[in-house]
């Protein structure tokens, strides 16, 4: 009698199919925002959306891909400025632009990886920095596209999403809430898949991993050109709804990397659900702290820092280790059968 | 004629930015510890150069006598109370810290000192130079480059000739072991950051006195450190400094080619350099 008659192997638990359906009634919720939201709140939902999106990805990348890159503003920026250049030049449409721009992300993340892969650990990070400070520089020598000072979305390209102001604002919402959507949707099945499986086993002992037979490059490689692609497509969305770029706004390495690794080391890094605690955190303190100024971003660095002393795996981390609660169903879990006629 | 002058100007820039890669390169060295916030300690320094300035009306190079020891008591404390806590197998909680580090000294020192540039005057000897028929060597740029060579040279024999040293080198090579022969590593570590932060005082009053800065300055100062000390090959004190004179060099020669293309030539140079010897032009052997 083998092991496999006795347990039951399973990976869904009632938590995740509790959590799995509170996220599709919350998804429902929001997707109906632009019936029950006023314009601010609409705005700061598209925006919590956007960071959620970018920190999941930072959080495969440096949580699981073990790759603590500080320069994924290139990415940000690239897809920015990918989204202005396909609109004004070959006149495509901003959603095409922005597909067009994730695809471009990814072709640009192969021979980026190529290059930064020589770097290791903490040398690899700021390597991404310098990746990144390349592209910023280079862009601000771009006259046709506003140089050092930057450019506007032309006015026929945002009027081409909708028909007035309030269609657009809620098209606008909708790209935002579905980008968040599919970007936490990837990242789950790709954890789930195969790939998924190797990366995981990467993260916990690359050694173990590369002795059982797991490809580690392609594996770190394949991920770090998803996390390119889909960061150059947030990219672009972060900025059709700005409707304005510059090299400074582009590759801010405070907007689109610091806010984004204090999500992450805040709710949790390594986990899915991590990214999710540590938005919320972050834009609860962002709205309470607002009239500090740069006193706020004191508040957040040391905030971020005790966490990473006190509990380095996050808020996240305290809540999964006291209670074993796991929302996303992604590892393999198993429990003895019941025996016939017991 | 104009070349030639670019190469020589960029060496001696390099000299500043070897000042810039050798703490960086020092703690590297004796604890695998990359200080994400040194290019915000470097303009840190400058900025307390500025204020013992100000209240005591002395030139700039005297007040490296106030803020050297300040800085390295800064760096003994910092290490001690939060940096030391973060070393282990794992590169990422001394990553994120000293990143929430840069964060925080970035905007305590907006807070303090506004977001206007500053300078440090250090009156005529910013513009007196020699001439070497034809050549300008500006007296401030040689002595910079002079004292990074002072400077690299000192740590060199720090590093291999007092007892300070072996027990750098020791925790470096095994800090079990190391412990176990009786060396307080935590203290080690400390006196390591301190040294480095020594060092980064004069990085700072030097780069104060040589260009404006202000509070958001930081991280490009350590962006040029880093590729010194890549270029130059990591471990290697004279390979840094050779690292801060080819970045140097690199800048000076986009520079004169497109006054736009400075930094982005220097970047340039890295990444050439990482593409064809990902070990640096002088690694060191045992790596």
């Amino acid at each position: 009698m083998s092991a496999r008659d006795n347990y039951r192997v399973f990976r869904a638990t009632r938590a995740s199919r509790v959590a799995a359906v509170l996220g599709l009634a919350v998804l429902v919720l929001l997707f109906a925002a632009p019936w029950w939201a006023g314009r601010a709140e609409l705005r700061l939902l598209g925006e919590i959306f956007l960071y959620l999106s970018l920190a999941m990805l930072w959080n495969l990348l440096a949580g699981y891909a073990g790759f603590v890159s500080v320069g994924q503003q290139a990415y940000v920026g690239l897809g920015g400025y990918l989204l202005f250049a396909l609109t004004i030049f070959l006149g495509l449409h901003p959603v095409a632009a922005i597909a067009a721009a994730g695809l471009a992300g990814a072709l640009v993340a192969m021979p980026v990886a190529l290059l930064i892969f020589r770097l290791r650990g903490a040398y690899f990070a700021i390597g991404t920095w310098v990746i990144a400070e390349v592209f910023r520089l280079g862009f601000a020598q771009l006259g046709a596209l506003g140089g050092g000072s930057g450019i506007s979305l032309p006015v026929d390209a945002a009027r081409s999403l909708a028909e007035g102001r309030d269609a657009r604002e809620a098209v606008s919402y909708w790209l935002t809430l579905g980008v968040a959507t599919a970007v936490i949707t990837i990242a789950c099945l790709f954890l789930r898949s195969r790939r998924g499986l190797a990366l995981t086993a990467i993260r916990d002992n690359e050694l173990a991993a590369g002795s059982l037979g797991i490809d580690i490059w392609r594996t770190k490689f394949l991920v770090y050109v998803i996390v390119g692609g889909l960061t150059t497509l947030v990219g672009a969305l972060i900025f059709l709804q700005k409707l304005r770029i510059s090299p400074e706004a582009a590759f801010s390495v405070n907007d689109w990397t610091a806010f984004v690794i204090f999500i992450v080391v805040i709710g949790g890094i390594g986990s899915l659900e991590g990214p999710f605690v540590g938005t919320i955190v972050y834009f609860l303190l962002r709205e309470m702290l607002a009239d500090l100024g740069a006193a706020y971003l004191i508040v957040l660095g040391a905030v971020a820092i005790a966490v990473m002393l006190v509990a380095p795996k996050g808020l996240w981390g305290l809540v999964r280790d006291s209670t074993g609660l796991r929302l996303f169903p992604l590892g393999y879990r198993t429990e003895p059968k019941e025996k016939k006629g017991a | 004629m104009d070349w030639v002058n670019a190469i020589l100007q960029g060496t001696l820039l390099g000299g500043l930015y070897a000042l810039f890669a050798a703490g960086l390169s020092l703690i590297f060295g004796v604890m695998r510890l990359v200080n994400i916030a040194h290019g915000d300690l470097i303009v840190l320094a400058a900025y307390l150069a500025l204020t013992v300035i100000m209240a005591l009306g002395i030139h700039p190079l005297m007040s490296l006598l106030a803020v050297v020891p300040v800085m390295a008591v800064v760096g003994y404390v910092l290490q001690r109370s939060i940096l030391n806590r973060t070393l282990g197998d794992d590169i990422l909680p001394p990553l994120l810290v000293s990143f929430g580090l840069s964060v925080i000294i970035q905007n305590a020192l907006l807070e303090t000192y506004t977001a206007d540039p500053q300078r440090l005057s250090a009156g005529p000897i910013e513009v007196a130079s020699l001439n070497l028929g034809g050549l300008a060597v500006g007296y401030l740029p040689f002595l910079m480059f002079v004292t990074a060579v002072a400077i690299i040279g000192g740590l060199q024999i720090v590093f291999y000739r007092t007892g300070l040293g072996r027990a750098f080198r020791a925790v470096s090579d095994n800090q079990d072991i190391a412990q176990l022969m009786g060396i307080n590593r935590r203290h080690v570590f400390a006196l390591a950051m301190a040294l480095s932060l020594a060092v980064t005082a004069v990085a700072g009053i030097f780069l104060g006195i040589r260009t404006s800065f202000d509070p958001a300055t930081g991280p490009a100062r350590l962006i040029f450190g880093f590729e010194a000390v890549i270029i130059g090959g990591m471990g290697s004190l004279w390979g840094t400094l050779a690292g801060g004179v080819i970045l140097g060099v690199s800048q000076a020669i986009g520079a004169q080619v497109n006054p736009g293309w400075q930094i982005l030539a220097g970047h340039v140079a890295f990444l050439v350099i990482l593409a064809v010897r990902p070990r640096g032009l002088f690694p060191r052997m045992d790596g």
